[in-house]
Formats: structure tokens, sequence, C-alpha cells
């Protein structure tokens, strides 16, 4: 008997589906190799996982916070997916957009609340799209890798925070802490519910982006760009110009994340502003197919996984970096189930003689 | 010769999902025997020769060399077994020379003899007539001597049973006549040569016998004395064809399109148009004629504005439009359509579905942010209805239909528009013998409505009976243009080849 691969013609959205949810499944039932090597019983630790982040409002609060700026920093890099342009710098526009906030806070703290969390945001945005221009230009002037260019830009990011941290944005109060100074009320985010509205403005931009990418003019040219420019061309897109909106659209998206993370989680400018969140972003608009809907649904089941991870840390022992492989795990076996979409496994028979 | 078959392939049976594209196929070869397989797209046919290359694995059915059963799992077992197979596209690696691509992955010893494998091919082409430089780059060689190569390279290998897959669609006559001799040669040789084609004409000067596939199966081989290209036709497609071409006639005097010295480059600075000069009248078909890549291409992204124009001019209705972007071009009435050799590179997004690819030309001219879907939508439909389009819906992706519906969703798309000037390059692509027809009907409606036609295709019988005229091209200029009625493929093929000297111009 022999086995062998056939491609597939098409396949149904049910079967996809299936396929998906078998390897996130498959993908738990692996990791809990891990578990039991540490003599756990793995059933155990993902129920508590799933108590962990939706078992009380405080955790379904908890949960929902860590999902916020995934679903609007995946938004953002699913639009620049959708065009192929391999966005990898969200974490950098997400603190670049923090520090264009952050100047308005600390500068104008006294100023009415409104008003300067209005400007925040647009700072916010402004930022972050301004950062993501640069590799756009550089791609668009000397065709320069935007996957690299966007990563490296991280960390130039990154490494600005810390030096306005240690230097000219030091707080002269915090006693030799290397660190800025905590905002004043009038720049925190108000909260409803008992979470900061950052989930209002996620809720509407899936809204706004779902109708952007699919009933708006720019939205049909940005994927006709990405699938074929040629096409693209003939049908006289304006290349350059759909290109720079769709890039100041998907950095100005991070950058509202980092004004957000910046004023309703740590009440100031720290360099774990972004934490991480740029990077898994990426791996949320992927799984969510770049769809704003799905996008939403994936960004909270993975916050309920970092929630539930850091809650069985706390119950268990276990590092919270656990949850970390057991994302990078699941990302692992919904990409390699991709094969089992684009082919299927037949048994051949040898023949009867 | 012994009465044993040298090939025969009995009850072989391919399925592929839930399409069967081999059910119960027999074919049986003798050596000495040049034997076409004619088919549409779709009949079987390449996949009955993947199956005798060893590429595929036949679900059912068994393949005898010389009586002998055989099992290929790999390609190197039919190599083994002295078939060689020449694909449509080319396996030669373009920097190296004739000699390196011959002994690419033979088993040699450590050290190359080279000067023993040169004394052997220099044999083998003297006894085939294979005329090949063995230090040429293939980078350098014409289609026709890349064929050459390939044909050697298989013979190299041993092959005495080969397969040529479609060889004659990039040919011009002179180098479709020079293969038929090499053919004839082999066949004298001994060799047995399957020859796929679905040119009725060609089949019908070179092959002894027939077998015609239709939908997966053999409908029947013949002798090629007992039939001729109705009867042929006919069984290919199932029910009687009309081979004709008619030419609608239209009285016009106004020039729609004039263009006068249009040099264009290409992004690498080197010159692809070196002056080309010529009109279009209304209701009017110029036919295009040139080996692929002698400028097509780059005339046609001029027209429309895609490529920028170095010098010259292209008056459109009196106006020269040089400069001026696609999107004013298209508005103006011209419409260009050209189907690239994977079908899907230009003009349609593969992903989207019928809908968002109709909507392509049209969306802009919408007022305000959003998008209204619903003249496309209507559109969508009466497309399907009026071309036949088999789609199991206008949402799905195109990219999963087959190749012919997605060409009649692009030229729906084209026509929907209602053109002033129509350039259509390519436009049956690999379609069957029924779409062609239909698209060649499409053409001459608009040209009965007075829209100005450039069509540029491969195949010159077409051309010829389509054409008003035919202009062919050669390296970027013109080499003649001559009146469709009154000339033959010959005269256009010397000319596409450059020979301008050795005609006078019509």
């Amino acid at each position: 008997m022999m086995i062998r691969f056939i491609k597939r013609d098409e396949i149904s959205k049910k079967k996809d589906i299936t396929i998906k949810i078998t390897s996130v499944i498959l993908a738990l039932f692996t990791f809990s190799i891990v578990f039991m090597l540490m003599d756990k019983n793995p059933l155990d630790i993902y129920a508590s996982m799933l108590k962990g982040a939706f078992g009380s409002a405080y955790s379904i609060r908890e949960t929902i916070k860590l999902a916020i700026p995934l679903c609007i920093a995946a938004l953002g890099v699913a639009v620049a997916f959708k065009m192929h342009f391999w966005n990898i710098g969200a974490e950098g526009q997400i603190l670049m957009g923090a520090f264009a906030a952050s100047i308005f806070a600390l500068k104008f703290g006294t100023m009415s609340r409104p008003v300067l969390l209005l400007i925040m945001m647009v700072a916010g945005i402004i930022g972050g799209s301004l950062w993501a221009l640069i590799p756009a230009v550089f791609k668009a002037k000397w065709g320069t890798n935007e996957t690299i260019v966007t990563l490296m830009m991280n960390y130039i990011a990154i490494k600005w925070i810390i030096f306005l941290q240690h230097g000219p944005l030091k707080d002269p109060n915090a006693k030799g802490f290397a660190k800025i100074a905590n905002f004043t009320n009038n720049a925190i985010l108000p909260e409803i519910f008992k979470v900061h509205i950052g989930w209002i403005i996620a809720i509407v931009l899936v809204i706004f982006i779902f109708i952007f990418m699919n009933y708006t003019k720019r939205g049909y040219e940005i994927s006709v760009l990405g699938e074929s420019e040629k096409t693209a061309l003939y049908s006289g897109v304006n290349i350059k110009k759909t290109i720079i909106i769709s890039i100041l659209l998907s950095g100005g998206l991070c950058g509202l994340v980092g004004m957000i993370q910046a004023s309703g989680i740590s009440n100031t400018l720290v360099e774990g502003v972004s934490g991480g969140v740029g990077y898994t972003a990426i791996i949320v608009a992927w799984l969510g197919y770049l769809s704003a809907p799905v996008i939403f649904i994936v960004s909270i089941l993975f916050a309920a996984l970092q929630q539930g991870g850091s809650f069985i840390q706390t119950s268990y022992g276990i590092p919270a970096a656990t949850a970390l492989i057991l994302q990078a795990m699941i990302l692992f076996f919904v990409l390699g189930s991709e094969f089992f979409i684009k082919f299927k496994i037949v048994k051949k028979v040898g023949d009867a003689k | 010769m012994s009465t044993v078959p040298h090939i025969s392939m009995k009850g072989i049976t391919k399925i592929f999902g839930k399409v069967v594209a081999n059910n119960n196929i027999n074919l049986e070869i003798n050596s000495g025997e040049i034997h076409a397989l004619l088919g549409e797209n779709g009949a079987g046919k390449s996949t009955l020769m993947n199956i005798l290359s060893g590429i595929y694995i036949p679900d059912r059915g068994s393949i005898f060399i010389s009586g002998k059963e055989v099992k290929f799992s790999a390609p190197k077992d039919a190599i083994n077994a002295k078939i060689g197979m020449i694909h449509q596209h080319f396996k030669l690696v373009e920097v190296m020379t004739s000699l390196e691509n011959i002994m690419l992955g033979q088993k040699t010893g450590f050290i190359i003899n080279k000067n023993k494998v040169i004394k052997e091919i220099t044999e083998l082409s003297n006894i085939y007539g294979l005329e090949v430089d063995v230090n040429k780059r293939v980078y350098d060689m014409s289609v026709g001597e890349k064929q050459i190569l390939e044909i050697l390279k298989v013979i190299y290998r041993g092959a005495k049973i080969l397969v040529l897959d479609e060889p004659t669609t990039v040919f011009t006559p002179q180098e479709t006549k020079k293969l038929f001799k090499i053919m004839n040669k082999m066949k004298e040789q001994g060799c047995a040569i399957i020859f796929i084609s679905h040119k009725m004409d060609e089949v019908m000067e070179i092959s002894d016998k027939i077998t015609v596939l239709r939908k997966g199966e053999t409908i029947t081989t013949l002798n090629k004395k007992d039939t001729n290209p109705e009867k042929l036709a006919e069984l290919m497609v199932g029910h009687p064809v009309d081979l004709s071409i008619k030419r609608v006639e239209f009285e016009s005097s106004e020039n729609i399109l004039e263009v006068k010295n249009l040099r264009v480059l290409d992004e690498e600075g080197i010159e692809r148009l070196k002056g080309l000069s010529f009109t279009v009248k209304e209701g009017e078909i110029l036919g295009m004629a040139g080996i692929v890549n002698s400028g097509q291409k780059e005339l046609c992204e001029a027209l429309v504005g895609m490529q920028p124009v170095k010098s010259g001019e292209i008056n459109f209705q009196g106006e020269n439009v040089v400069g001026k972007n696609t999107r004013e071009i298209i508005k103006k009435g011209i419409s260009m359509s050209f189907i690239p050799e994977d079908r899907l590179g230009m003009g349609l997004v593969g992903s989207m579905d019928m809908v968002d690819n109709l909507m392509l030309k049209e969306y802009h001219s919408q007022k305000g942010f959003f998008i209204d879907k619903k003249p496309a939508i209507n559109t969508a439909k009466e497309i399907i209805k009026k071309l036949e389009i088999k789609t199991p819906g206008i949402y799905y992706p195109i990219k999963n239909l087959s190749g012919g519906n997605i060409q009649k969703i692009l030229l729906g798309r084209e026509l929907a528009a209602n053109p002033k000037l129509l350039i259509m390059a390519y436009p049956v692509r690999g379609l069957d013998i029924n779409t062609c027809y239909t698209i060649y009907d499409l053409i001459n409606e608009q040209k009965a409505k007075g829209v100005g036609v450039i069509f540029i295709a491969e195949d010159l019988d077409v051309l010829i009976q389509l054409c008003d005229r035919v202009m062919v091209i050669c390296n970027g200029e013109i080499t003649g243009t001559l009146q469709g009625a009154q000339t033959t493929k010959e005269e256009i093929g010397l000319l596409m080849t450059g020979h301008k000297n050795e005609l006078k111009e019509a």
C-alpha cells in the first residue's frame, strides 16, 4: 500500500475551516506532551487557561484589554498585506505612534480631556503613518525590500524610546529611575464597563475596515494592486498614490494602537508599550485571512491564549512563556495545514496482480 | 517489422479529483509511424502523454512496449524504455550551450570526454538531419533551434519513441516545414513519433495515423488517407463544425487610428519598437503576425498608455494620445485585451470573482467614495448568457474556471465597454475549436459595427482568413503589410523572420 498526495482542485469553505480547526486541536494535543513531561495533566491546564481568560468578569476584561491592540494592529497589518506590502514594522509604528501622542500628553496635560485625547489620537495616527511611510517611499523610489526595512526600523524605534527615557524626557521626580513622567488624568482614556474605550474604537475600526476594503473604490484598488500590478496599471489605478494611501492607513492604525496603549494601559511612554503586539498582529492578520471580521475573532482568541497563559503561571507555576510557545505551535500547525488544504491524501492500493 | 505494435496503451484511466482526464483509453503505435493525437483542450491528450512519459501514474490500465508490460513510476523509467517527450515549454537551461544541455543529467564518469560526446552528437545530427551548433548558448537560439536541440537531446538519450506536445504553436511555417522534414527522417529510421496537435492541416500533412480523443475517451483511430479535415473536426467536437471563417465586408474610409514613427524602449532601455507607422480604418481588421517577442506586447501597451513612448505619434480619431494615462485612453474608446501565456497575467485578477473583475475598468467612472456593484452584476449575468460561460456563479473566483471561460469573461468585459478600437492579442490562445469560432464571430460582429480591430495572433491561417490586412513585424520593425485575401502563409512566414528584401511589399 502506498500513500500519495493529490492536488485538490478546490475546497469548500466548510472543509477548509474543519482542517484549520483540526490543526489547532492537534497543536494543543501535541503541546500537551510538554505538560505531561512536567507531570501536569494537560486537560486541567487547558481548562484553567480557559478559566483564566473567560472565567470571571475581571478576567474577561483583562482578555479584552489584550485583544484591543492585537485587533487594531492586525487590521493595520492586513491593509498592507492585502497590497502584498509586507509590513513587519507594526511594532515600530506602534512605538512611534505612542511617542507622538505622548509629546502632547506631557506638554499639554492640563488641556480639556476630550480635546487632548483627540489631539493625541491624531498625533498617534500621524506618528505611526509617517514611520511606515519611510519604507514605502524607499520601496517606491529605490525598490528596497520592505520586509527588511520595516523590521530594522522597529529597532530604531525601540532605541529611540529608550533614549528618551534616559535623556530628554527622563522624569526628574522619579528618584533617579529612568522613566518618563506619568500622564495627567486628562491624557488617559476614559473607561466604559471598566475597560478603556479602546474596545469601542476597535469595534468601530473593524466595521470601518470591512466596509473600506469591500465597498469602496480605494479598497478595491488596494486588492487589485496586491494581486497584479500590471492589471492595476491597466485598469488605470494610480499605483504610487494607492501604495502611499494604504501604507499611511496601515501605519496610522498601528500608531493609534500606540496611543491607546500609552494612554489606556501604561499611562506613560515606555519602550514596552507595544510588548510584541506588532509581531503577534502579523500572525493574527494572517490567520484572520486579512478579513476584518475574522481578525476580530482571532485577536480575541489570541488574547485569551495570552491571558490564560499568565493565569497558569500563577496557578501552576508554569512560565507564561509557555503560552508564547503554544501560540507559535498553533501557528506552525495552521500553516502546516495549508498543505492539506492544497493537497489530499489518497491511499493507493497496489495493482491487483 | 513485427506485427506486435511497438507501444500499446490499454484501458488507461486517470482521474483528477472529480475530473476524469482519461477514461479507458486505448492507443497503439507502431515503429516507423507518425501518429497524431487530435483533440480539443481538455480532451486528455497531454494527460495520456504524461502517463506514457512516466510523469503521471495511471489509476488503471497498462502500457506494453514491444509486447512486454512496463510500469513507469518516474520519468527515468520512461527514458530507459526509450521514450522521449518534448514538452510545449522547453526544458532547457538558457545560459548553457547546446552541448552542456545535452550532457546535463547524463550518467558519465567523473571526467567527461567532450570530444567523444561531440562526435556522437554529430553522428546523430547527420542521421536525422538535425543541425545544431554545439557551442551556441540557448538564449541565443530561435524557438526552432531550441526545438531541434530538444529533439537531439532526447535522441542522444536513446529515445526511439518521440512524443511532441503541440510543437508548432509558436513556429513560422518555415520552421514547421523543417520540423516535419526531421520527423520524416526519424520515421525512416524506424522511430515512432506521437504528434499532439489541434491544427488540422498539420495533422493531415504529416501523420500516418490519427487518433481522436474527446472528453477523455478514444473516439477512433483512422488512417490519414481515409479521412479529411471536416470529418476530423466533427469527431473532435462531437458535431459538425463549419471550418471557414466568413469575411465581413465593410466599406470604410475614415482612419480611426494612425500611428506614426512609434518608438518604445523597455525598462532596460532596449528599443523594442523601432519606428512603427500604420493605420487602422473603421470597420477594418488589421492582423498582426510576428514571432513571439517581436514587439507585440510593447505595441499593445504603448497604444493604451501603459508603456512610455519615446517618440512618435498615436492619433486616435485625429487626436494624439501619447502621454495620456491609461484611464483617459480607455475612456476615449480604446479597448485592449492581451492574453498572456499564463492567460491570467494581465487584465484579470484570478482570486476575485466575476463581478469584481468586470468592475475593473468602469468602477472609477462611478461617483463618490463607495462602489456600486449592481451594474457589474447585471453585466456578469448578461455575459454568462451571451458567451455561454460555464461557472458555478458570478461570485466564484475566476482562477478556478477553465482557461476558455476566463478568456470569455475578459472578452465579454472588453466588448461590453462598446469600444471604438479593439486591440486583441492572442484572444484564442489555447481555446477549443468551438470557442475560437465564437470569438471570430464576435470580432466580425464588432467589425460590422464599424469598430476598428487590431488582431494579434499566432495562427497564420486565421489571420489570412479573418483580417483585411496583415501587418508583419519582426524585431520591432514592420517588415511588410499584406492583403489578407491575397497572401499566403509562406509569404507571411518569410516576413516574420525579417526577409524583407525577398518580397516586394504589397
